[in-house]
């Protein structure tokens, strides 16, 4: 989509735990840095074990048990909460390394890709790391990770409209509910982009149809997809017929969301 | 001295929980009135992470010196230590009364470290 797109785009590859994009957007690294995360450290001189910060924290990161409170710097979120909460002073900052971010061009395309480090389950701030490095005013495409989890909340978070991409199968059709139903939560207005579609379809029309979503494309069920895909090759430089397909998921997605097209 | 025990049940007739963060019940024996008090761990069984985390805590509180749980992880662990709770590790099969007798006859290991993975990382 974003190579189809014929204007300058930012693609954001948000899907950091299995970050793909960069398979099919080859180009120079512009610039490579390390993502950290703030989190606790606590000055046993100073702790008089109140239990304030344990009792804000709700990931159980830092816990208040004997003389002085004791940090999990892998649960930890980065909120800050504990530091403002403590009394005493005792809790000031360090960074945790959580994953690393790219910035690569290629031609009319800007692609960040955000990538966890392997071992790390903190995928949300690493997406906001990712959000926060598009430059503003411009269009930008977000690969969500699958699912409905808090990294596809992070990253669907904001933005000014969702494809929602399914599978004509019952499968794909139950993942589907769901992130309609969270993508209504979030307020963004949305479409369904049909993959692979061909038999099976009515399932996913039946369902668009009752609940009142529209169908922005259809990518047909063609094995030459596929394979261009498993080379590693974008399906719009193998297959070029289908430019105008993937353009206009892109063009009806920015319809969905008129006073923001830009 | 009080001693925790893990229970799936509220009476000490219940199975011993296996699981330390995500027990059911916490059953707190008391050595003096040597009478038995039951705490809901509603809160651990809920949380998204860091049950184990929450559950030391929560055993501290409760003034146990002791544990007797099915397993314990790495991050319980270190928290219990900090705790100053001693960690008793007992098979399954045990009702929360007979691993109570199991501790008090010295028949159960002390855990010096955690005796299972973590969850998530």
């Amino acid at each position: 989509m974003a190579l189809a797109a014929e204007r300058s785009v930012v693609l954001a590859d948000c899907d950091v735990e299995e970050p793909d994009c960069r398979i099919f957007i080859k180009g120079e690294v512009r610039s490579s840095e390390l993502v950290n995360l703030p989190v606790p450290v606590v000055e046993e001189a100073l702790c008089t074990a109140c239990g304030e910060c344990s009792r804000f924290c709700r990931y159980h990161a830092i816990v208040s048990l004997g003389a002085a409170a004791m940090v999990f710097p892998e649960l930890c979120h980065g909120c800050g909460g504990c530091m403002m909460v403590c009394p005493s002073g005792a809790v000031t900052e360090t960074v945790r390394r959580i994953g690393t971010m790219d910035t690569l061009t290629n031609g009319c395309v800007t692609l960040l890709e955000g990538r966890l480090d392997v071992g790390v389950a903190m995928a949300a701030p690493l997406v906001r790391a990712v959000k926060k490095s598009i430059p503003a005013g411009s269009l930008a495409i977000l690969d969500a990770p699958p699912g409905t989890s808090c990294s596809m909340v992070a990253t669907v978070v904001g933005a000014d409209a969702a494809v929602l991409v399914t599978e004509p199968t019952p499968f794909g059709l139950h993942d589907l509910a769901l992130a309609v139903e969270t993508t209504r939560i979030l307020g963004i207005p949305f479409g369904i982009a049909v993959n692979r579609a061909g038999p099976g379809d009515a399932l996913v029309d039946e369902f668009c149809a009752r609940e009142g979503i529209p169908v922005l494309a259809r990518i047909p069920d063609d094995r030459r997809v596929a394979e261009a895909y498993s080379r590693g090759e974008p399906v719009v430089e193998a297959l070029p017929e289908y430019a105008g397909l993937f353009r206009s998921v892109l063009e009806n997605a920015l319809a969905l969301s008129p006073g923001k097209a830009r | 001295m009080r001693i925790a025990l893990t229970s799936s049940g509220n009476t000490s007739g219940s199975p011993l929980d296996e699981r330390f963060g995500r027990a059911a019940t916490f059953a707190v024996y008391d050595t003096d009135s040597k009478q038995f008090e039951f705490h809901s761990n509603t809160k651990g069984v809920e949380t998204s992470g860091g049950a184990g985390i929450q559950a030391a805590e929560a055993v501290s509180r409760l003034g146990a010196s002791k544990l007797v749980t099915g397993h314990i992880g790495p991050k319980a662990f270190r928290a219990l230590a900090a705790a100053g709770v001693e960690v008793y590790t007992c098979a399954g099969g045990f009702t929360v009364a007979e691993a109570l007798e199991e501790l008090l006859a010295g028949r159960l290991q002390r855990a010096g470290s955690a005796d299972v993975e973590g969850h998530w990382v």
